[in-house]
């Protein structure tokens, strides 16, 4: 005990920093929670409008993605340059929508895939003629609730 | 020697002060590597498929609010060629009619709202078009449910939008696109 009071006396005793990378491990997990990590690569040029009438998406799990777009320069030797359409990870025709919707289906408790939304992201700047395909196969393959990702935009 | 001594004091301690250098690292590629995702967008429900066309001539003109948008972003509204600045307020005189005019929607609920656009229209106009739409009928909507219950329509139990629901349905019909434009470049 005498030791410990003698070394006190001297000086004071350097903040520990023990705690530092504790603190900075929650600010990590935290953001490790919040964000999404992209599951797929995104070979199209996607930028969508702004709107005001936003819909939060409530279940991650019960969306599926699709992205129209004009491919990437690098892909456009590939793919051409008229805008294209993208599911999960591969630019797909039209036919593989409904393949590509049930993959997801049934990864969905049957209980809840009434509820199955689609996001559509669609560049600002894509043609209508594929949006309105791809509307019409979601139809035919009745996935009726779709949801036209849009940014939030000031309110005059 | 006392030195030497001071050392193997602390040779059992590792030293944690880099750690949060090591931590941060991870911080900072977390950071980088992943995007917030925007989740947010207009909600819109498909009409079931079906392969017959809907008949649209059985309704009365008055009651018909037709919204054409062509290949080159122009808007048709009625035979009047408008901005979509001009289209909520628009949109919101025919369907509340509140002057009652004999060439606007006799009532809310038989308002039906026509949209048709072109292969060729950009889809951040023809998304303008639908947004300005559908924030007529909410604001009709939120307007109605001011006057009836003094609140806004999202704090309103759901028996109280079932109501306004009923009086103020949200009818946006699409047409099959004309196909006059071009393509995609």
């Amino acid at each position: 005990m005498s030791k410990f009071s003698k070394k006190r006396g001297k000086s004071l005793p350097p903040i520990s920093t023990a705690s530092l990378p504790d603190i900075i491990f929650i600010l990590l997990f935290f953001f490790m929670v919040v964000t999404v990590m992209r599951d797929s690569e995104l070979k199209l040029f996607v930028s969508t409008p702004f709107a005001t009438e936003l819909t939060k998406l409530e279940n991650k799990s019960l969306v599926n993605f699709m992205y129209i777009g004009k491919p990437l320069e690098k892909y456009k030797s590939i793919y051409g340059t008229k805008p294209r359409l993208q599911l999960g990870d591969k630019i797909s025709e039209l036919r593989d929508i409904p393949i590509f919707l049930e993959k997801h289906r049934i990864k969905v408790p049957e209980n809840q895939r009434t509820s199955i939304s689609s996001s559509l992201r669609v560049d600002g700047g894509a043609t209508m003629g594929i949006v309105q395909d791809v509307k019409t196969e979601l139809r035919k393959s009745n996935q009726l609730k779709i949801n036209y990702s849009a940014k939030r935009r000031a309110q005059e | 020697m006392g030195k030497t001594k001071s050392r193997e004091r602390f040779a059992n301690e590792i030293n944690a002060g880099s750690m949060a250098d090591i931590a941060f690292l991870l911080l900072f590629f977390f950071l980088v590597t992943t995007q917030i995702l925007e989740d947010k967008g207009i909600l819109v429900k498909l009409p079931p498929w079906s392969n017959e066309e809907p008949d649209i001539t059985r309704l009365k003109t008055r009651n018909v609010f037709s919204v054409l948008v062509n290949a080159s972003n122009q808007l048709l509204v009625r035979g009047e060629q408008m901005e979509v600045e001009d289209l909520r307020i628009k949109a919101k005189e025919f369907i509340s009619n509140p002057q009652k005019r004999e060439d606007l929607a006799e009532t809310p609920a038989n308002a039906i709202i026509s949209l048709k656009n072109d292969r060729g229209t950009n889809y951040k106009t023809y998304l303008g078009v639908y947004n300005e739409l559908q924030a007529a009928y909410s604001e009709l909507r939120n307007e109605t449910a001011q006057k009836r219950f003094g609140k806004e329509y999202d704090r309103l139990s759901n028996d109280q939008k079932t109501k306004i629901r009923n009086e103020i349905p949200m009818v946006i019909s699409e047409a099959e696109p004309t196909a006059f434009g071009e393509e995609g470049n």
